[in-house]
């Protein structure tokens, strides 16, 4: 049998430095939020561990989570994703032999049997015998209990595979089903998101090689490195928030000065994403500062959540119900449910000097 | 005696496709195209915000994300009488030539590519002669002896390990394959070099639509507002970024796409050349305004339909009138109220799934009765070939100088006639002729961007009917585009403020739908009748032509003999 070659090993044959790679190893920890020393541990894991088996799979989805996978932005993350890791089977990415491919996958299956991870893009529709979703005569339901029966961790990318997404959208017709509700006894790792942030997608894979667990899981089953703050809480533009300014129509004149997009509709509030930390496509921008609200693709059911242009506080059950509105008027009010727990002289302070366009050093609110 | 072979599910497109073909003597004489998944997002718009629409119609497709979103927002648009401010068209241009550029370049390179190149016989180039011709055909500096020789070594120690990735498996060595061992190396540099340069170009999707894959739209212009003088907008440090974005891309697609387009197409013209046609009706509905979307003799890409191959005629089309698009579900997992036999016009189509297929696990379907998810759609009652090469046709029909250059431009570096057009390669071609256009055009539309900024306006919303109060109780709209795939439409009815009726006819139904009530068979079908087989076993052939359409499909290839028995299963790009 040849030496299996580790990821180190082929970031060097890559041509890569040893000091691109500590550069990555660094990056990856600042990533998942870990103190710096951890960089020497993602680097020792890189070094000597084999490369991990990987079988990537379809149901019902866009191909999207694909699609964000391949842009992840550091250089070494496209090389260890498309071939560090040992992607055996993978309907979008592998370029032969569906005979072969199988057999591949099979092989995987039987060799690595308890080691190897289950990637899934898409959900399952389960209505009609799974009809929906067919691949090779099978219905992808069958061919996703073989495949996760001998898996060491499941990974379900984006919203379709984690909750549904938009087939699932009522009256979802034909049953899409997230993974976590038709596979069990399984470590699933739910990595949300319509698609998940290519970053993120990268950071998950490489927890996984570098320290050989599965990280730390929100009630929901997503990553806390990557999920365990909302958008609001992260968002340059809070402060207007906080202010009282918003957008209140697009394009207007407070549209043209970046101010909060809750009133047009943002999810921020109850979205938890990473959004606005590491961004998109490297860090160029995201939805709000490119002056759309959120969504909230990486909520459950966030599709009948909508509609996405009406105010959250419209919706019974949400604390902020009169948030803005209050801010607005009142020129700063804290919030019932304490997302805006400044003074009043603070945000009316603020406020007036975001209008001026001033951008003097702030006092501390505490 | 006739061979099965049926291919199921091919990978590395959007989707689930399944193709099924009947082998004598050698070659193709009957196919049948199915589409395999179906998720009914029709029925699930029903009784949503019209404006929402872009968001859960952009989720059809990731691969070509942003064109069912462009597509929807302008269905809402015409259905409610809103013209978007000039600044929004040419930021929805810039989004539109940025995805054709990504697209066109990650369908050649990483998923059609292999159909051609043998990356295993690139082990044997000598990289001074591979350095050689590359330099020969292009001036992109990457092309060094050195640098080939690096990428072999690599390569080979890559074939050596025994883990050869996703290119374990092909059908290295198939005799069909026909490049010298250095075109092949080149093909392979720049696959990589692709890959790397693809993240970059959809960064203007970021830039003007938060993010990609699924940037943002907005009903009525786009939400990222102009402010030269502001941090929180678009503003000089963002139109500069857009701009090299541009000029990477037009450098990529000029030094790189185009020139081994060419090298790859002159080892291939003579069969390739030849192979594929298929039907000889082309339709586009034409896209990238310039002076507002009511303005079609405006388009870049002109509006029409080519029948019999006659580049002597354009026709109008209309998907207004209710007798000319229309959707049939004779071979299709569908029923209509009015009965089976019946098409119907796209704003009173309807949505009701009803499987009658065989049950899975399964072999073969059931090819005489229905056999697809995809509705057949008809111009007329026409099967009509939807995509590049059809713009092309009715950019060149249409009598427009920048086509006929770029057209004669390849014709006479391959030295093929006009009747080359009309084939798998043609239809390659022209992929990459359309992206020399639009790479241009790119660089026009930033430039009126920055004119109309310079000249004082900076709207990017029209906001008159954002309200639903403003709407009349009952309206219907079409909003077209060309997806990178081919014609694309939307349809909607407006009731009382909310979705009534909302139907997607999409490139790929065109192309890949099942054959009609009258056995008129679609592209995909009539495109592969006549091609030949050389090993049932790796239908190399079949991928090329069906890969040649840049299906939005995932598919797979299973090859079965005449008693149905078993004998290989491909998947492949």
């Amino acid at each position: 049998m040849t030496k299996q070659t580790t990821i180190y090993d082929e970031i060097r044959e890559k041509g890569h430095s040893r000091r691109d790679f500590i550069k990555f190893c660094g990056m990856m920890a600042a990533m998942l939020g870990l103190e710096h020393s951890a960089a020497g541990q993602i680097a020792k894991a890189l070094e000597t561990k084999p490369r991990l088996p990987l079988i990537w799979l379809h149901g019902q989805e866009c191909t999207c989570c694909s699609e964000s996978f391949i842009r992840s932005s550091h250089p070494i993350v496209a090389d260890i994703l498309l071939d560090k890791v040992s992607l055996d089977y993978t309907e979008t990415l592998m370029a032969a032999a569906g005979h072969q491919a199988e057999e591949a996958m099979h092989n995987t299956m039987e060799k690595y049997k308890g080691e190897y991870l289950l990637l899934c893009e898409g959900s399952i529709p389960l209505t009609a015998d799974g009809v929906y979703c067919c691949i090779g005569g099978r219905s992808y339901n069958d061919i996703i209990q073989e495949a996760a029966d001998g898996a060491k961790a499941v990974i379900a990318w984006g919203n379709c595979a984690s909750s549904g997404c938009v087939q699932a959208a009522s009256p979802n017709p034909t049953g899409a089903t997230p993974i976590h509700k038709v596979i069990h006894g399984k470590p699933i790792i739910n990595v949300q998101g319509c698609p998940p942030i290519a970053e993120v997608m990268a950071g998950v894979v490489v927890h996984l090689l570098a320290f050989e667990r599965i990280p730390q899981l929100d009630g929901l089953g997503r990553p806390k490195a990557f999920y365990s703050r909302r958008v609001h809480d992260t968002c340059y533009r809070r402060p207007n928030f906080d202010a009282g300014l918003f957008v209140e129509s697009f394009d207007d004149e407070n549209a043209r000065r970046g101010y909060c997009l809750y009133k047009m509709g943002c999810k921020g509030p109850s979205t938890y994403n990473s959004c606005g930390v590491i961004k998109w496509n490297n860090g160029v921008s995201f939805p709000i500062q490119s002056g759309h609200p959120c969504i909230g693709c990486s909520e459950a059911n966030f599709w009948d959540n909508g509609p996405f242009y009406r105010r959250l506080p419209e919706f019974p059950g949400f604390g902020i119900e009169s948030t803005a509105d209050k801010v607005g008027v009142a020129l700063g009010v804290g919030t019932a449910v304490g997302i805006a727990a400044h003074a009043i002289t603070t945000n009316i302070r603020k406020k007036k000097l975001i209008e001026r366009g001033h951008c003097e050093p702030e006092e501390s609110n505490t | 005696m006739e061979k099965r072979i049926v291919v199921d599910p091919v990978t590395r497109i959007e989707g689930h496709l399944r193709v099924e073909v009947e082998v004598k003597d050698g070659k193709i004489v009957d196919a049948f195209s199915s589409g395999t998944m179906v998720r009914g997002l029709e029925l699930i718009l029903k009784g949503r915000d019209p404006r929402d629409a872009w968001a859960f119609t952009e989720r059809v497709c990731g691969v070509c994300t942003t064109v069912h979103a462009l597509a929807s927002v302008r269905t809402v648009e015409d259905a409610l009488g809103i013209a978007v401010p000039p600044n929004a068209e040419m930021v929805r241009n810039l989004m539109f030539c940025a995805q054709y550029m990504q697209d066109h370049v990650v369908h050649f390179y990483h998923l059609h590519a292999l159909d051609w190149v043998d990356v295993v016989s690139a082990l044997i180039a000598d990289p001074v002669a591979t350095s050689q011709l590359a330099q020969s055909i292009s001036n992109w500096p990457k092309s060094s002896p050195g640098y080939f020789s690096d990428l072999q070594k690599r390569l080979t120690k890559f074939v050596q390990s025994g883990q050869l990735g996703i290119f374990a498996n092909g059908y290295w060595g198939h005799p069909a394959y026909k490049l010298p061992a250095e075109v092949n190396l080149i093909g392979v540099a720049h696959y990589l070099e692709a890959l790397e340069w693809q993240k970059e170009i959809i960064k203007i999707h970021t830039i003007f639509g938060g993010k990609n894959p699924h940037p943002n739209y907005l009903v009525g212009g786009a939400a990222c507002s102009i402010n030269i003088d502001e941090n929180n907008a678009i503003n000089a440090e963002r139109l500069a970024y857009v701009g090299r974005l541009l000029d990477e891309a037009h450098t990529f697609i000029n030094q790189v796409y185009i020139p081994d387009l060419l090298a790859v197409a002159s080892f291939y013209k003579n069969d390739w050349g030849a192979i594929g046609g298929g039907l000889t009706n082309y339709l586009a509905y034409g896209d990238l305004p310039t002076n507002g979307y009511s303005d079609v003799e405006r388009f870049k890409f002109p509006r029409g339909i080519i029948m019999g191959r006659n580049l002597n005629e354009v026709i109008p089309v209309d998907g207004k009138d209710p007798d000319q698009i229309k959707e049939f579900i004779n071979h299709s997992y569908y029923d209509y109220s009015s009965g089976v036999e019946q098409g119907l016009h796209p704003w009173d189509g309807e949505t009701n799934l009803n499987y009658t297929g065989p049950k899975p696990p399964y072999d073969y379907l059931n090819v005489e009765d229905k056999y697809s998810w995809l509705k057949t759609p008809r111009w007329k009652g026409n099967p009509m070939e939807v995509g590049p090469l059809s713009r092309m046709l009715v950019g060149y029909a249409s009598g427009r100088d920048e086509y006929k250059e770029v057209v004669h431009y390849a014709l006479n570096k391959l030295d093929v006639p006009v009747t080359a057009l009309f084939s798998t390669l043609g239809r390659t071609a022209a992929r990459g002729l359309e992206s020399i256009l639009v790479a241009d055009w790119a660089k026009e539309f930033y430039n009126q961007l920055l004119a109309n900024i310079r000249n004082g306006d900076t709207r990017m919303a029209n906001n008159e009917k954002w309200e639903p109060a403003t709407w009349p109780t009952e309206a219907k709209g079409v909003g077209m585009t060309e997806a990178p795939r081919g014609a694309l439409a939307h349809w909607i009815v407006i009731k009382d403020k909310k979705i009534d009726n909302y139907q997607l006819v999409v490139p790929s139904t065109w192309n890949a739908s099942p054959r009609d009530g009258k056995g008129q068979r679609s592209a995909y079908e009539e495109s592969l009748i006549g091609t030949p087989i050389a090993n049932p076993d790796q239908p190399l052939e079949i991928l090329r032509t069906i890969h040649s359409f840049d299906p939005c499909l995932a598919c797979a290839v299973h090859v079965y003999d005449e008693k149905g028995k078993y004998v290989h299963q491909i998947q492949t790009f």
